[in-house]
């Protein structure tokens, strides 16, 4: 590998926000044909250094090469210009125009009179299209296509442009195993023409199958780069956390109080069906699974925010039916949401009032808001949990990741729950913050709450919970005591691999 | 350093920016002008500035609860026509409740439509201003209101009066304004209208009712221009159906005037009232200088515009939007 | 099923409106037999005529409303618009400079309209564009600022002037159509060709849409509202030329809540008051609706109050009604 087959080089890149030295002297090199991976956990710089290169943000200090060549990247145009490509994770379609329109956006061919050259557009996304071997035209409105389709169509697009290099974001997240197969042939493709490719991807199995070479950041610090037939997940996964993989179990409780929660058949259209399970108070019970197998849905149901078409909801015993959100709280529901910024906070709002919300009408001092019983409430839960802000009346929004998440938790905790569910507790958030969480959840299922996990992270889903139960496409495959998981038979589970022995 | 200075004059400008071009306009029309900040014309701005500023303080509601109000102006008219009508018909002291409480039923309409029903309140709200056009209309057949025995009613009292010295428009915007300021600013249902206007689904997902809260602020808004009708009426004793026609525009001008977004989730009554305040007095200011009426609409516009932008620059860190 | 109802609801959108209309002209004949005061049957060949003629005025605005709002912006001013146009138009026929033309006047003054709409449009997209504020406050803003403008002409009075050989161009007619329905046709003829095969248009709707992914895609968003902002604005222009060639006097306090009927002629239309959906063609049926439903309660007797009450519930209904077809029924969030 000489220089000369270097398509890409990002040199000693440091980026900092206010309070966050998000990329800190990050660099990273792709070579023609190279498939280079660029692992990490969530809030690792992966995205932040993405932006840099396609020009969203500006770095503070740090050159971008292409080739040997030095360039500044104005905007995603300009990169786009250079041949830098981003598919990107969130889809960024118009549903309302046609498939061509979309992967010609921006560069719609003209004829006299502005027109748009139908005919020549038709004829060039179909041959994209047929290229990536999929079961729809360019006529389609993209609004009726299921989100696969519309990923292929995002990547439709990256063949349009004379690619230098390519750069896939989480590209398998929502793809069945037969559209993987065919986008690890376009990748394959890419590749033979020369393209150096980033993948970014959290899936082992796929790193290890496609990829030449791994890069791995760790809260904004570059920790290396390895080459991927020379090295195993351990070892990355150890690069990434920087430290041994604590994967140790929790003890297993078997001296556990009440059955708190109790699900019963319970069915929710075709988003999920016929699910039961319980959770004993001082429990934490894991629900592991791909994304859109149904764990979210099932914790929007037992928190009153979709109707369940089947089955029933006993807390304590009784049959329970919640209409709302407001009901599951007046019976001791919290849900600590998946979607921080969209549904957990008010990000306009003050730290106080947004830890407060929950209970507004009963912190009362005659006809007012006591707003002293508030700030007690607010010191209280910033010091156990200790959230770093500089007063409770700055915004939310200006707070970081984590500690933007121990606001959402405090503010659940201090409605002191029965059932504490947390969707993803740890999305998008610091090492230190994330150790911290998990923490905590011991803590509170230690003094009796019956606790609900949902994540998509397995080593938090090994270390965190008395009982796993795992998913796959809207069933309950299997329900595991920690002592007898292992990743094998976890995997296996949520892959609907085998049908297993249903709890 | 030097940006970080930058950017904290910006936010300053764009906290407080409404009160210091507010202070600084006084200060260049009092300067031109000394009659300006007499007890005489203060109080003739603000009686003027009663009826739009009452019903900016409803719209404050709406607004702060994400969503708009189109329809106050032409409600305006109902309110004014039926108490009027209803003078004359069953007198005053069962005309005022019975007229808040039709005004109300409409505000209750638009309240379950946005509220309960999720329907998208700029449009429901404008066809509300058709439909209550067309009930008013209706109502009083297309004729104008007057009362019969103008000088022998105590209903003039509303608008004519006076009370402690004060002319009662004036006391009753104030007392209302400081009413609902205390509501929005102190009270759980105030939490609620910005937590609904900031995020309305995670205010969901923290059990708060929305539909409950979007309707109330709609109820809000209907007491406010059943207020304003009755000062309306009774200021005049007479009205065409049109008399609040045009008004919606000018309560939203002044509601952004003060600083709320439209997006919802910020803005305060005391802002509504500097921006009720900004728009008498620029009116007010232009006339005594001598100039026409209609260059305050020009004024005005070029203020609106101002104000949002220099907020929405302040901020984005930057003054020019960065759209290629 | 969720496929199905889409259809379904795209299928009402595109057609409902043109299903409407047929109810209106059979309701307004069939009641008209018995309710109405003359005896003239309402889908008479001659009053259809006069109702394409009357549509105009909205008409030639909404087609250029569909256009922002499938943009995903708003215009609120172009009732402004509408009235300095129309005293452009007519206080610069008397001006001194022109005196010698004679007759030449007539396209200069058109000109001179059509150049202050088309400039005042572009100055509300200008700070759209260069401010970043929400087009409603923006023209919002300037609705009050250009009304402002109108009243600088000639007070509260209003302005008239009379050409004649302008006010025979606007009652002639060609093939049994009258100017201004001609007018309106070939503006919507325009705005069709623009939204539906140019590359303009196609971005129009893709901005409106997604406009992070049109960013993303190299549209240059700014210019192109820009451009959508004159292109109202001229045809608000082109809309009060038209009206007062013929009428000959404008009062200052004219095109007063156009914006509003536009906008629900537009809506009624179908066009998503989100942006990204919509056309011209639902456009001229909302137009051609709202017109109808005037005459037609005329008609059968009633007043403009009721007219006012029924569309305002009409756009109620259609908001509605939108809305049931789109719900997914038990399993949607409720949030």
């Amino acid at each position: 590998m000489n220089q000369s087959d270097r398509v890409l080089h990002l040199d000693t890149i440091v980026k900092t926000f206010p309070g966050v030295r998000a990329l800190d002297g990050v660099s990273l090199s792709v070579m023609r044909g190279e498939v280079h991976a660029l692992m990490g956990e969530n809030g690792a710089g992966k995205s932040t250094l993405m932006k840099v290169l396609g020009g969203i943000y500006q770095p503070d200090s740090g050159n971008i090469y292409m080739g040997d060549q030095k360039v500044t990247m104005s905007g995603p145009l300009e990169a786009k210009g250079k041949g830098i490509v981003f598919i990107h994770q969130e889809l960024s379609l118009a549903e309302e125009l046609s498939v061509a329109e979309n992967i010609y956006l921006g560069e719609l061919p003209r004829k006299s009179f502005g027109r748009v050259d139908w005919p020549r557009l038709i004829d060039q996304t179909n041959a994209i299209l047929k290229k990536l071997n999929v079961g729809f035209d360019a006529k389609t409105r993209v609004g009726d296509l299921s989100i696969a389709n519309q990923q292929m169509v995002e990547i439709a697009r990256a063949l349009t442009v004379d690619a230098k290099a390519v750069i896939f974001d989480e590209p398998t997240a929502s793809l069945t195993d037969a559209e993987k197969v065919v986008l690890f042939d376009v990748i394959a493709d890419l590749k033979a023409d020369g393209v150096g490719i980033i993948y970014i991807s959290h899936r082992m199995e796929e790193i290890f199958k496609i990829t030449d070479r791994i890069s791995i950041l760790r809260d904004g610090q570059y920790q290396g780069t390895v080459i991927t037939r020379e090295t195993n997940e351990e070892a990355v996964t150890q690069m990434m956390i920087g430290r041994e993989l604590d994967l140790t179990r929790v003890a297993v409780h078997h001296d556990l109080g009440e059955v708190a929660l109790e699900v019963r058949g319970l069915s929710c259209g075709k988003l999920y069906q016929d699910v039961s399970f319980k959770v004993r108070r001082g429990e934490v019970v894991g629900f592991y699974g791909l994304i859109g197998a149904g764990r979210t849905e099932i914790a929007e149901t037992l928190f009153g925010l979709r109707d369940p078409s089947a089955g029933q909801i006993l807390l304590d015993g009784t049959e329970v039916r919640l209409r709302s959100p407001a009901d599951a709280i007046a019976r001791g529901i919290s849900l600590v949401p998946e979607d921080r910024k969209g549904q957990g906070l008010i990000l306009g709002m003050n730290c106080r009032d947004n830890m407060t919300l929950p209970q507004v009408d009963d912190l009362k001092a005659g006809p007012f808001v006591a707003e002293g019983a508030e700030i007690a409430i607010f010191d209280q839960y910033r010091d156990r949990l200790d959230i770093r802000t500089p007063s409770w009346k700055s915004r939310v929004g200006n707070l970081s990741g984590g500690n933007q998440q121990k606001i959402v938790i405090g503010k659940w905790l201090s409605m002191h729950p029965k059932v504490l569910i947390v969707d993803e507790p740890t999305r998008g958030i610091d090492v230190g913050s994330k150790a911290e969480i998990h923490k905590l959840l011991r803590e509170l299922a230690a003094l009796g709450y019956a606790v609900m996990v949902i994540s998509s992270e397995m080593p938090e889903v090994l270390h965190v919970s008395d009982r796993i139960v795992a998913m796959y496409a809207g069933r309950i495959m299997r329900t595991f005591f920690a002592e007898e998981v292992t990743e094998e038979n976890l995997i296996q589970a949520i892959s609907g691999i085998t049908a297993g022995e249903a709890a | 350093m030097a940006t970080l200075n930058r950017q904290k004059i910006a936010s300053v400008l764009a906290k407080q920016g409404i009160l210091i071009a507010f202070a600084v306009f006084m200060i260049a029309f009092t300067v031109a002008n000394p009659k300006f900040l007499s007890v005489d014309n203060v109080f003739s701005v603000v009686r003027s500035s009663a009826i739009l500023g009452v019903m900016a303080l409803g719209v404050s509601f709406v607004v702060i609860s994400g969503n708009l109000d189109l329809s106050v102006g032409s409600m305006m008219s109902f309110s004014t026509i039926v108490v009027l009508d209803l003078h004359d018909k069953i007198g005053p002291l069962l005309a005022i409740p019975t007229m808040f409480g039709m005004t109300l039923c409409l505000g209750a309409l638009i309240g379950f439509l946005v509220g309960y029903l999720r329907l998208n309140s700029l449009i429901v709200t404008l066809g509300m201003l058709s439909a209550i056009h067309g009930l008013t209309l209706t109502y009083s057949g297309g004729q104008n209101m007057d009362i019969a025995d103008k000088s022998g009613t105590w209903f003039s009292v509303f608008g004519q009066g006076t009370a402690l010295g004060i002319p009662v428009p004036i006391l009753i915007f104030i007392s209302l304004a400081a009413f609902l300021g205390v509501l929005l600013s102190k009270t759980a249902f105030g939490r609620k209208v910005y937590a609904v206007g900031g995020n309305g689904t995670a205010a969901t997902f923290s059990g708060i009712r929305r539909a409950r809260a979007v309707f109330m602020c709609y109820m809000i808004s209907a007491a406010c221009v059943a207020t304003a009708g009755l000062i309306q009426a009774s200021r005049s004793l007479g009205s065409q159906n049109t008399v609040g026609q045009g008004l919606e525009l000018e309560v939203l001008a002044a509601v952004i005037l003060g600083g709320a977004s439209l997006l919802g989730g910020s803005g305060t009554i005391f802002k509504t009232v500097i921006g009720v305040l900004i728009l008498g007095f620029i009116q007010n200011g232009l006339l005594l200088m001598g100039l026409q009426f209609y260059v305050q609409f020009v004024v005005t516009w070029v203020i609106i515009i101002l104000a949002v932008w220099l907020d929405i620059a302040a901020k984005r860190g930057k003054l020019w939007s960065s759209m290629a | 099923m969720t496929v199905q109802s889409n259809r379904l609801s795209k299928a009402l959108k595109n057609g409902a409106i043109w299903g409407f209309i047929v109810l209106e002209l059979i309701f307004f004949s069939v009641a008209g037999e018995f309710l109405s005061l003359s005896n003239k049957a309402f889908m008479d060949y001659e009053n259809m005529l006069l109702l394409l003629k009357q549509s105009a005025p909205i008409g030639i605005i909404a087609m250029g409303m569909t256009l922002v709002m499938v943009n995903g912006n708003i215009d609120l001013s172009v009732g402004a618009t509408f009235a300095i146009a129309a005293i452009i138009l007519l206080d610069s026929m008397t001006w001194p400079v022109f005196a010698g033309l004679g007759d030449w006047v007539i396209p200069v003054a058109w000109a001179l309209a059509l150049m202050v709409g088309t400039v005042l449009g572009a100055l509300n997209g200008l700070i759209v564009w260069k401010t970043g504020v929400d087009a409603f406050i923006v023209t919002l803003g300037s609705m009050l600022g250009f009304r402002g403008i109108v009243f600088m002409f000639n007070g509260e009075n209003p302005t008239s002037h009379l050409n004649w050989t302008l006010v025979d161009f606007s009652e002639a007619k060609f093939l049994g159509l009258a100017t201004a329905s001609w007018f309106l046709l070939a503006v919507t003829l325009v705005l069709w060709f623009i939204m539906a095969k140019t590359v303009h248009g196609r971005n129009a709707y893709a901005i409106g849409d997604n406009r992070e992914a049109a960013v993303n895609a190299g549209i240059r968003v700014g210019p192109h509202m820009m451009i959508n902002f004159a292109i109202i604005g001229f045809l608000a222009a082109l809309s009060a030329v038209v009206f007062y060639s013929e009428s000959g006097s404008v009062n200052p306090n004219d095109g007063q809540l156009y914006e509003l009927w536009v906008i629900t002629a537009v809506v009624l239309g179908g066009t998503k008051i989100t942006g990204g959906a919509g056309n011209v063609i639902g456009t001229l049926g909302g137009v051609i609706a709202i017109q109808l439903l005037r005459k037609g309660l005329g008609h059968i007797g009633a007043d403009t109050s009721t007219v006012n009450l029924v569309i305002g519930l009409i756009l109620i209904a259609v908001l509605f009604l939108d809305r049931q077809l789109n719900v997914q029924g038990k399993e949607e969030l409720k949030v």
